[in-house]
């Protein structure tokens, strides 16, 4: 859907496309080009040096400074747009034992045939994250657990994550592993879409993910496929919607002075 | 009042049996009326307001007389979306509503978020040092008081009133350092990005020298009135046993894990704040159930004790060392000072930003009303908790807010063995074990 998008964007007057789009894009590309990442990284390190372009995962970006539209801001800080790069794939060697991690995991997958499991690996601030295709995550689960070589056998629980404009794949979730064998800890990213929030449980591998599987459904309304009893655990067993989501709508307060209330959170004026 | 009628399931909702509502004093009419029935099987809702369930803790029971064949828990009822309330706030904000969490272990909470985002902010290695044995210190100390707590309230939950209120006697003393030294007995929000929030006051040195002293002579009392202690061995021996294989399946770290032999504790095995530097031994005990768990709370306050006492004599070195980052992009630029009406205030600054420099006042102005960004990415520091890995998942999209913070308690994780540790056991075990366990409801529910 998105291609099609951008297919269709092209063939148009580049006046007519909105002005918003266009600013996207070029921040976009200046991320690309090595010229910085909007206003968020001033300093040249080389794991702050934004990659090549096409590698780089932008998922949304920022307007203006103030949390504010149609102010009549004549200062031209409310036209900035800061696109959100996360950390780009990383590029072999990952250094240190990161090397023998995923050369062991590819290994095993290579035996099995699966070697296109592992999306992407990403090494940033001295972490390591594997970026897992959803389908694979029981089977590569198994293996981080059960293979001599990489035994973490001790997993931290699931973290869900909401990317409302990742599009095709808006929910992550993150799960973090602990090999106490080896003494190392790695991070396991899966992704699903908004369209189709499914996952296959890892509960049978790590039993620990009973209560934490149920925690980022109720938060996220991510489906553990195969999860003994997918139901709330934090929240009220009748609770609509799931809170934690960007898209979860907030409540205001309402004040005792003159029927005023406070805005919702993401509706104050703040700095973005 | 033995009745039919539950207001809170209506009759379709009980698929079976009987529903009894107690409310006390009916005891009488209650065991008459269990005795008509020939069904041994009974279903009791214990809490979620119960004095013996450590907290707003509901706990499902299915009983055959007094053994517990399946035992089940309620949580959510301290639920106050920490997590989401953190991505409305600046990164430094995010301090005050983590430290909120596990009420018993405030510093726990801080520590884990701000070494996450030091992390991503690339700026670990420029903490200064005085900043580290100061987390260190008030982390140890908290160490105590949460193990005090929990062996207090264990004690409490089997009678045992006299451990209950020697152990709050000498929280008292570990809350009133904290007092002294942050301003606060809880929910300090003392631990910041880049260091801590303020410099330890004068006369704290000699304050806690005191009380390590005292702590000489009264830690002692825990194990000649526990230890060896009848009642107390026969209450908790043997009682919620978990061995190392059941541990990592659940996922189960801290004392438990420790319990079974096993010696794993992060601050050896993964050092943060500087722990390789200090001198203390991981506690394990090899019995895998209360009692055990009970022992290690004992042996880990005597190390952190040890540890205290390193931190007070670097600290006596240290003095007028910088306890914030210098990067001033980062580091909250006032010092608060005690004016003459016995207030807090920052004089000095004040005087500077709104009588000498411009500059300093909107470089204030923006630090305190925007923040700091944070480089996009994702990060996991976990820490040793009282109660075992407590690791915060902090992720920003570059912004001046936590895209979002993740906790990973080990009270929530911990709980989970619940059932495995009572199931088959008596009603009155179950109890023991969960204080074995020492969840604290605030950090499950968050």
């Amino acid at each position: 859907m998105s291609d099609e998008k951008t297919d269709d964007k092209s063939d148009k007057n580049e006046s007519a496309r909105p002005a918003e789009e266009r600013n996207l894009e070029a921040a976009k590309a200046e991320a690309g080009t090595g010229s910085g990442v909007g206003q968020s990284a001033p300093d040249q390190s080389p794991e702050n040096v934004p990659a090549p372009t096409g590698e780089v995962r932008a998922v949304g970006a920022r307007h203006g400074m103030f949390g504010v539209a149609g102010s009549g801001d004549t200062s031209g800080y409310g036209g900035l747009v800061s696109a959100t790069v996360f950390p780009a794939p990383s590029q072999k060697p990952y250094g240190g034992w990161f090397d023998e991690v995923a050369g062991a995991l590819e290994a095993r997958l290579e035996a099995t045939e699966l070697t296109a499991a592992i999306e992407s690996v990403v090494v940033h601030r001295g972490e390591i994250t594997f970026h897992v295709r959803r389908e694979d995550l029981p089977f590569v689960a198994q293996m981080l657990r059960d293979d001599e070589a990489l035994r973490f056998e001790f997993c931290s629980g699931v973290s869900g994550v909401h990317y409302p404009e990742d599009t095709g794949r808006e929910l992550h979730a993150v799960y973090h592993l602990t090999s106490m064998t080896h003494n190392r800890r790695i991070r396991v990213e899966v992704t699903a879409p908004d369209s189709d929030p499914h996952l296959p449980s890892l509960v049978s591998i790590y039993p620990t993910l009973d209560w934490h599987e149920r925690e980022t459904y109720d938060m996220f309304g991510l489906v553990f496929d195969g999860h003994p009893a997918l139901t709330r655990v934090l929240m009220p067993d009748d609770w609509p919607g799931h809170p934690q989501r960007k898209d979860y709508p907030l409540g205001g307060i309402p004040v005792e002075y003159k029927g005023g209330s406070i805005p919702p959170p993401d509706q104050r004026r703040s700095y973005n | 009042m033995t009745t039919e009628q539950d207001f809170y399931a209506a009759p379709g909702d009980t698929s079976q049996g009987r529903v009894f509502t107690v409310t006390g004093q009916d005891w009488d009419s209650i065991t008459q009326s269990i005795g008509e029935s020939a069904d041994e099987r009974v279903v009791v809702n214990m809490g979620p307001q119960h004095p013996s369930t450590h907290g707003v803790l509901r706990l499902i029971l299915e009983l055959e007389g007094e053994t517990v064949t399946e035992a089940r828990c309620g949580i959510g009822y301290l639920h106050t979306g920490i997590e989401k309330n953190m991505e409305y706030r600046s990164w430094v904000q995010g301090v005050t509503f983590c430290t909120r969490m596990d009420y018993l272990s405030p510093f726990y909470n801080e520590a884990t978020y701000v070494l996450g985002v030091e992390r991503l902010l690339d700026i670990e290695d420029d903490i200064p040092e005085k900043a580290q044995v100061m987390r260190v210190l008030l982390m140890e100390l908290n160490r105590m008081s949460s193990h005090l707590v929990a062996i207090a309230t264990g004690g409490m939950e089997i009678g045992a009133l006299t451990v209950m209120t020697i152990g709050f006697r000498e929280r008292e003393l570990v809350l009133d350092l904290f007092e002294l030294i942050t301003g606060l007995r809880m929910n300090h929000a003392f631990f910041r990005p880049g260091g801590v929030a303020q410099d330890l006051p004068p006369g704290a040195l000699d304050e806690i020298r005191d009380f390590i002293a005292l702590m000489k002579k009264r830690l002692p009392e825990y194990a000649a009135l526990c230890n060896a202690n009848p009642i107390f061995k026969g209450r908790l021996e043997g009682v919620g046993h978990l061995d190392l294989a059941g541990c990592l399946a659940l996922g189960i770290t801290g004392p438990v894990l420790r319990s079974t032999g096993y010696a794993w504790d992060l601050r050896k095995t993964q050092p943060y704040c500087g722990y390789e530097d200090y001198d203390f031994e991981v506690q394990t005990w090899d019995t895998a159930d209360s009692y055990g768990r009970f022992r290690i709370r004992l042996n880990e306050m005597w190390e952190s004790l040890k540890i205290v006492e390193q931190c007070a004599d670097r600290l006596a070195g240290l003095e007028g060392a910088p306890v914030m980052v210098g990067d001033k992009k980062i580091a909250w630029p006032s010092q608060l000072a005690i004016g003459s009406d016995g207030m807090g205030n920052s004089l000095d600054h004040i005087r500077h930003i709104m009588g000498e420099s411009m500059e300093a006042l909107i470089h204030h102005f923006k630090l305190v009303t925007e923040g700091f960004r944070v480089p996009a990415g994702q990060a996991y520091v976990p820490v040793e908790s009282p109660r075992g890995e407590l690791g915060a998942h902090v992720v920003s999209d570059g912004g001046t807010r936590p895209f979002r913070a993740h906790f990973r308690d080990p009270s929530f994780t911990n709980l989970q063995a619940t059932s495995v540790m009572s199931e088959g056991g008596m009603v009155a075990d179950v109890i023991v074990a969960i204080a074995s366990i020492d969840p604290v409801m605030g950090g499950v529910d968050r």
